[in-house]
C-alpha cells in the first residue's frame, strides 16, 4: 500500500467515525446520568431524514442540521417522559422508539420520493481545509481537510471532558448516575438533570444522523444508519464511559468501516492475492464493523457501568 | 379499617388488576391506531380508507385469511423465543438473526441431504433449531462469562447473520442460473399441507405444540421456575443458590432454538428457497408480539395473530393508499410505548390506592 492509500484510509477513518462520535459523545451525557439509551439508532435515523428533507427544501445544509437536532430532541422528550417521568423500562422504551423511527422514516421518505420527480439530491457541506495546518505533510490531509461537522464532533470531546470533570454540572450528572438518592439529598434535581442530558443526547444523535445523509452523502437511504446507533452505544461501553475512551472507540469503529469500504472497492486486492486469496465476497468486509465491535466488547470484558444505569429514580420509593 | 373489609377490598383489587392486566394491551393497540390515524391524516391519507384496506387485506377472503395465519406462524415461534428469554431476565433482540441462521441450516439440510420423507424433514427442523440455538447461545454465553450486554451483542449478531445468509445465497448454496436464491428444498423435507388444497401446513401444529411446551416449561417445571425467578429477582435467585448466569445462558440458547425454528418452518413450509432478506422483520415484530402478549404463551398466540394480520393487511394497505408497509413499525412502536406507559400509570394508581386504603 502506498502513502496516498494510507492517508486516504486514515482520512476516511476520521470521516466515518464522526457520526458515531456525535451520537456517542451526546449519549455519554445521559449514560453518565444513569439513562441507558439504545434509542440512539432511531434518533440518528430520524436526524438523517430530517436533515435531508430540510436541506433539500431550504437549500441550506446548516438549516438541515439544526432541524435534525430539534427533531432528535423531540423524540428524546418522548423517551424522557416515558422513562423518567412514568418510570417505564428504558430498554423497552428505546426498542419501541427505534421501531417507530424505522417506520416513520420509511413511510415519509417513500411518500416524498413519490411526490418529487427528479433528483433527490440535497445540498451538502463544503470541505473546510484549515489554512496552514492542512499543508503539514501527512497530518494535514488526514486531520485538517474535513467537513465542518467533523471538527465540531471532535471539539465536543474535550468539551465533554471539561464538563464532566471540571464543572459542578458534570459532578451533578455523575452523581445522578451513580447515586441518585444521595444527589437528591444534596439538592441536585435528579429528574431535571436526566431530562436535560437525554435531550442533549437526542440532539447530538440526530446530528450524527445528519452527517450520514447530508455530510457523507447528499441523500437519504432507508435504514441508512444500519446499526450505527448501536455501534455508537457500544463505543460508550468500550470507551469505559469517558469522553476520551469513547472517542478512541469511535475511531476504531470508523477505521473498521473505512477498511471494509476499501476491501469492497478492491483496493486491497494485491495484498489478498499475495496472501493467496483470490476473491473476497462483499458480504465478508461488510460484516467487519459489526465483528470488530463484538470483539472489542469481548476484550473490554467486565466494565464498570454507572451504578444507577437503567434504574428509575422515584423520590417516594424506598 | 377492619381486617375483613380490607381483605374484601384486596380481593376486589386483585380482580380489577387482572382485568386491567388483560385490558391494557387492547387499550394500547387502540391508542396506537388512534395516533397512527393522526399520522396518516397528517400525511394526507384518509385513515378510514387506510384501515379498512388493512382489515380487508388481512381477512377479506379465505385466501387472505390463510396468508394471515401463515404470516403469524413465524411470529408465534419468535414471540415465544423473546418471551422465554425475557422471563429469564434476558432481552433477546436477536430473534431476527437467529431465525436467519435457522433458515440457513434448514435449507442446507433440505437441499444437500438425501433422505426419505419424515426423516429428512425432522433432520432439517432439528438443524434449524440448532442453527438458531448456536446464534442464541453465543450472546447467552458471553453474558454469562464476560458480562457482555446481550442487547448489543444480539443486535450486532443480527447484522452478521443477515450477511452470512447473503453470502451463502450468493455463493455456496446458490442454485445454477441467474437468480440469487438457493435450490428448492426437496419434497421429502417439506412440511406437508394440513389438508389438500390449502397452503396451511403442519407448521401450525408445530407452533401450537411449542406454545404448550413453553407454557409447561415456564410454569410447571423446576427449570422454568428458576428461569422466572432469575427474571423476576436476580439477587434473590442468586441468594437462593441458583446459578443465575447459566440459567440466563440456557434461556438464551432455548430462545435461539425457538427463533431458529421460526426461520426453518417458514422455509420448509412456505418459501422453500432461501433468498436475501427472506424475513420481512419477524424477529423485530416478535418483540412487540412478546410484550403486547404480556410475556405469556397464550398472549403471544393472540398477539402473533394480530401482528400477522397487521403485516398481511398492511401489504394491501400499501397498494390501496400508497402508505408503505413499514407503517406497521410505527403502530408496533406506539403500542409498546402505550403499554409500558400504561403499566407505569397503573402501578402509580395502585400505589395511591394502597396509600389511601392504609
Amino acid at each position: 500500500m502506498d502513502m496516498d492509500a494510507v492517508v486516504g484510509l486514515l482520512h476516511a477513518t476520521i470521516r466515518l467515525a464522526t457520526p458515531l462520535l456525535f451520537a456517542a459523545i451526546g449519549g455519554l451525557y445521559n449514560e453518565r446520568a444513569g439513562v441507558i439509551n439504545i434509542a440512539l439508532e432511531g434518533k440518528m435515523l430520524l436526524g438523517a431524514l430530517v436533515a435531508f428533507m430540510v436541506a433539500f427544501s431550504s437549500g441550506s445544509p446548516w438549516l438541515g442540521v439544526v432541524a435534525a437536532a430539534a427533531s432528535g430532541m423531540l423524540v428524546a422528550l418522548l423517551f424522557a417522559y416515558v422513562t423518567i417521568t412514568l418510570g417505564a423500562d428504558q430498554i423497552v422504551a428505546a426498542v419501541a422508539i427505534n421501531l417507530m423511527m424505522l417506520g416513520f422514516t420509511g413511510v415519509v421518505f417513500r411518500l416524498m420520493k413519490a411526490a418529487i420527480s427528479g433528483s433527490l439530491s440535497a445540498p451538502t457541506f463544503p470541505e473546510w481545509a484549515i489554512p496552514g495546518l492542512d499543508r503539514i505533510p501527512l497530518l494535514g490531509p488526514v486531520l485538517f481537510r474535513h467537513l465542518p461537522l467533523v471538527y465540531l464532533a471532535f471539539l465536543l470531546v474535550p468539551l465533554a471532558h471539561f464538563v464532566f470533570y471540571r464543572t459542578t454540572w458534570g459532578l451533578s450528572i455523575r452523581a445522578v448516575g451513580e447515586h441518585p438518592r444521595a444527589a437528591d439529598t444534596l439538592g441536585v434535581k435528579v429528574r431535571a438533570v436526566r431530562y436535560l442530558t437525554v435531550l442533549w443526547g437526542g440532539a447530538m444523535a440526530a446530528v450524527g444522523g445528519a452527517v450520514l445523509s447530508i455530510g457523507h452523502n447528499s441523500t437519504f437511504i432507508e435504514n441508512m444508519t444500519a446499526g450505527r446507533g448501536f455501534i455508537a452505544f457500544s463505543a460508550i461501553v468500550f470507551g469505559k464511559w469517558t469522553p476520551l475512551g469513547t472517542m478512541l472507540a469511535s475511531l476504531l469503529f470508523g477505521f473498521a468501516d473505512a477498511l471494509q469500504l476499501r476491501i469492497q472497492a478492491g483496493i486491497l486486492e494485491p495484498l489478498f492475492r499475495s496472501l493467496g486469496i483470490q476473491e473476497v465476497a462483499y458480504q465478508i468486509p461488510v460484516m467487519l464493523p459489526y465483528v470488530v465491535t463484538l470483539v472489542a466488547l469481548f476484550f473490554i470484558g467486565k466494565s464498570h457501568w454507572p451504578a444507577a444505569a437503567a434504574i428509575h429514580y422515584d423520590r417516594e420509593e424506598g | 379499617m377492619s381486617t375483613q373489609v380490607r381483605a374484601a377490598g384486596m380481593v376486589r383489587m386483585v380482580r380489577w388488576e387482572r382485568w386491567l392486566h388483560l385490558l391494557l394491551p387492547v387499550l394500547a393497540i387502540l391508542a396506537s391506531f388512534l395516533v397512527g390515524s393522526l399520522f396518516l391524516w397528517a400525511l394526507g391519507v384518509d385513515p378510514v380508507t387506510a384501515y379498512s384496506a388493512l382489515v380487508k387485506g388481512a381477512f377479506g377472503n379465505s385466501r387472505l385469511a390463510t396468508t394471515t395465519v401463515l404470516k403469524s406462524i413465524p411470529l408465534i415461534f419468535a414471540g415465544l423465543a423473546v418471551t422465554l428469554a425475557y422471563r429469564g431476565g434476558v432481552f433477546n433482540i436477536g430473534a431476527e438473526g437467529q431465525l436467519y441462521l435457522g433458515a440457513l441450516f434448514a435449507v442446507w439440510a433440505g437441499t444437500r441431504l438425501d433422505l426419505p420423507f419424515p426423516g429428512h424433514l425432522l433432520v432439517a427442523l432439528a438443524l434449524g433449531i440448532l442453527g438458531g440455538m448456536i446464534w442464541g447461545a453465543i450472546p447467552g454465553y458471553l453474558k454469562a462469562t464476560r458480562d457482555m450486554n446481550e442487547i448489543i451483542v444480539t443486535i450486532l449478531m443480527n447484522y452478521i447473520a443477515i450477511f452470512t445468509v447473503s453470502y451463502f445465497v450468493h455463493g455456496p448454496l446458490k442454485e445454477e442460473g441467474w437468480n440469487t436464491q438457493t435450490d428448492a428444498v426437496a419434497e421429502t423435507a417439506r412440511l406437508p399441507a394440513l389438508w389438500a388444497g390449502t397452503r396451511l401446513h403442519y407448521g401450525v401444529v408445530l407452533a401450537l405444540l411449542c406454545l404448550v411446551l413453553v407454557y409447561v416449561l415456564l410454569f410447571h417445571t423446576t427449570l422454568g421456575y428458576r428461569i422466572r425467578m432469575v427474571g423476576a429477582n436476580i439477587h434473590g435467585a442468586r441468594y437462593a443458590g441458583i446459578k443465575t448466569t447459566w440459567i440466563m445462558a440456557l434461556a438464551m440458547a432455548l430462545s435461539g432454538g425457538l427463533a431458529g425454528l421460526a426461520g426453518a418452518v417458514e422455509l420448509l413450509g412456505v418459501q422453500y428457497r432461501l433468498i436475501d432478506n427472506f424475513s420481512p422483520g419477524w424477529g423485530f415484530d416478535a418483540i412487540a408480539v412478546a410484550l403486547v402478549g404480556r410475556l405469556n404463551p397464550i398472549g403471544v398466540l393472540i398477539a402473533a395473530l394480530f401482528f400477522g394480520a397487521l403485516r398481511n393487511g398492511a401489504n394491501s394497505m400499501q397498494t390501496a393508499v400508497r402508505v408503505d408497509v413499514v407503517v406497521i413499525y410505527i403502530l408496533q412502536g406506539l403500542a409498546i410505548v402505550f403499554l409500558i406507559a400504561g403499566s407505569s400509570v397503573d402501578n402509580r394508581i395502585r400505589r395511591w390506592l394502597d396509600a389511601w386504603q392504609a
